[in-house]
């Protein structure tokens, strides 16, 4: 097995569809000369010229809408975003244009575009750059959401999206991008909608997503010192859902805890704990347990903004509160 | 003799809305046949275009054919978009037509991405989008235009001046006059032709074609033109005069416009006309008697 970043493999997914397909290119701002805000695209120039990799002025209503129209007439664009907070720019391209035309035609087009950005707290940044926004894409019906917390699958998941016939939101964390580990030789593609269990465990099932698969684990080594058994489920994919593995994992378990970096309220694993209700009511020993951030606009100051994010601790503790409900 | 179809298609359309046939809302492009004519006939075949909430004429122009958009707006599977679209939503991807869009200005980016797409493949092909005086508003213009005149891409931007933003006049939406102004700010070759008066047009998105198609770049293409209805079908105009659509009904209205340039006699004009009225009752014909989706084709299509 190969090791590598989180970043390396951003980078290495894109590189081997570029080098073996002309119709992928990928356009965005600061990708080129500098090689993307967060260096994904660093040596990319280099390698496939600026016509393929497209730096472009600061436009992200424009961007997304190129992709689009490329897309259409049969490109494969990858637009990189370069934080996830932008994407509310381009919110009406992609949800009134991207997400809808193949509906809207009946069937006769397909946008298989792919956008990729970036988010995440930890190094205060404050309120405008660090969001987690994925609940509001997943709404959406005609998008896939995409995001994955290993460099494993973040390389077979962007290549499986690129391919992708539809516009893929594809959220990457910005403080994985360091972050190593090991991937196949090869690309293997990894196919949407398939959820991964990172531990599998007895008592309870915590399903998390980005960054807190990583707290998830952490949590779950401590627990299991308290003698209790922890699965890690991770969806990677957040649209589609894989329901019948959430379920099956959760009729296990008989235990769910939920845990994303999104603000708790109206977040994503709201709808997470009404999947797992609807499907595993009769199965759960107590009531399914939410962590995620407070209710507030991101802060600057590094104290608030540590209380405000979810940690280990914060999913440990959702586990315990579970756990010793029955 | 297409100017002529969408007149008497448009007015078909009016006439079944109000009978209570047709569900949503429509607008028709009563006054602008001109424009969408003359430049859809410009255009090569596999040119694409992106068109408006105002589509239907665009539709036509580009050859589909007047039964799949009256089916479509009685919302039968036999219509362009197969009942998904409607109105606004028209699509005929085998002729060129990538969607008409509800979103005023929302079609303009997709317009560069597929000329960007035509430009780095070298196919000598161009894309087109209309667009509303209204349009020029909104940010989707201005970062369109920018990255298309950035890179070069072979894409025309065709602005159907109206006058009106839905209700609003220009003297309450626009701060300059001359709309060209606006293209020329990003260095953008601008055009600029009386839209009523269909061969102008035509020669004039001749031209702007062919700059966009040998590789000097996009094109604005100004059409001043005229609504001779509301912005919808039903719209009481009660911000404008009832003399002032008199009067531009007299003095700016394609069809008559055309038939003085064609100087046909009474007779060959009426036989003309009879032909476009019996295609548009045709149509209506051909609708109703179309196939309902079943309720449940609506969860198809969400998803390639």
């Amino acid at each position: 097995m190969l090791e590598m970043t989180y970043r390396e493999a951003v980078r290495d997914a894109m590189s081997e569809v570029m080098r073996r397909d002309t119709d992928v290119f990928i356009m965005g701002e600061d990708i080129a000369e500098m090689g993307g805000s967060m260096g994904v695209t660093q040596g990319m120039l280099d390698e496939f010229g600026a016509e393929r990799v497209r730096n472009t002025p600061i436009s992200e209503m424009a961007i997304v809408g190129a992709g689009i129209g490329a897309a259409m007439a049969g490109m494969r664009p990858i637009v990189e975003i370069m934080y996830q907070d932008f994407t509310t720019l381009a919110m009406e391209q992609l949800v009134l244009q991207a997400a809808k035309h193949r509906y809207m035609s009946g069937g006769q087009l397909k946008v298989p575009l792919t956008v990729r950005t970036q988010g995440g707290a930890g190094w205060s940044p404050g309120a405008q750059h660090a969001q987690q926004l994925e609940a509001w894409f997943v709404h959406v019906p005609g998008l896939k959401v995409v995001f994955p917390s290993t460099p494993e699958d973040v390389r077979g998941l962007l290549w499986t999206s690129i391919y992708d016939d539809n516009t893929v939101i594809f959220f990457e964390h910005r403080t994985l991008y360091p972050m190593k580990g090991p991937v196949p030789e090869s690309i293997e593609p990894i196919e949407l909608g398939k959820a991964r269990i990172h531990r599998e465990g007895e008592d309870v099932t915590v399903v998390a997503t980005g960054r807190l698969v990583h707290e998830a684990l952490k949590a779950a080594g401590q627990a299991e010192a308290e003698g209790i058994s922890v699965e890690v489920f991770d969806p990677r994919t957040l649209q589609p859902l894989d329901e019948e593995a959430l379920a099956a994992s959760v009729m296990k378990t008989n235990r769910c805890v939920v845990a994303h970096e999104a603000v708790t309220r109206m977040g994503y694993g709201a709808e997470i704990a009404a999947v797992v209700q609807e499907r595993c009511f009769d199965y759960l020993d107590a009531p399914i347990a939410r962590v995620g951030s407070c209710f507030t606009p991101l802060p600057f100051a590094p104290v608030m903004e540590e209380f405000v994010v979810p940690h280990a601790d914060d999913v440990l503790a959702a586990i315990r509160r579970t756990v010793e409900r029955s | 003799m297409e100017m002529l179809l969408i007149r008497r298609f448009e007015e078909k359309v009016e006439e079944r809305f109000r009978a209570g046939e047709l569900p949503g809302f429509l607008h028709v492009a009563i006054g602008q046949e001109a424009v969408a004519v003359g430049v859809c006939r410009a255009l090569e075949e596999s040119d694409v275009i992106a068109s408006t909430h105002r589509a239907h004429a665009h539709a036509l122009a580009k050859g589909m054919h007047p039964n799949e958009l009256m089916a479509e707006l009685y919302g039968k599977v036999e219509g362009c978009s197969h009942g998904y679209g409607g109105s606004m939503h028209l699509y005929d991807v085998e002729r060129g037509l990538l969607g008409a869009n509800a979103v005023v200005g929302g079609g303009l980016p997709m317009i560069v991405g597929a000329a960007l797409a035509f430009k780095m493949r070298g196919e000598p092909r161009v894309a087109v989008a209309f667009f509303g005086d209204g349009a020029t508003n909104i940010g989707t213009f201005h970062e369109s235009l920018n990255l298309a005149q950035l890179w070069k891409v072979p894409a025309v931007f065709c602005c159907e001046n109206n006058h009106y933003a839905e209700s609003t006049p220009a003297r309450q939406q626009l701060p300059i006059e001359d709309l060209t102004k606006r293209a020329e700010a990003f260095g953008m070759t601008a055009m600029k032709v009386d839209g009523q008066d269909v061969e102008p047009v035509y020669r004039t998105a001749k031209r702007a074609l062919e700059h966009a198609r040998s590789g000097k770049g996009p094109v604005f293409l100004l059409t001043e033109t005229y609504r001779l209805t509301g912005h919808y079908v039903g719209d009481p105009q009660v911000y404008r005069a009832k003399e002032e659509v008199r009067e531009l009904r007299k003095t700016q209205d394609p069809i008559e416009h055309l038939r003085a340039r064609l100087e046909l006699s009474e007779e060959e004009w009426e036989e003309m006309d009879a032909e476009a009225h019996r295609l548009a009752d045709t149509s209506v014909e051909f609708a109703k008697a179309g196939t309902d989706p079943r309720p449940e084709d609506a969860l198809r299509n969400v998803y390639a």
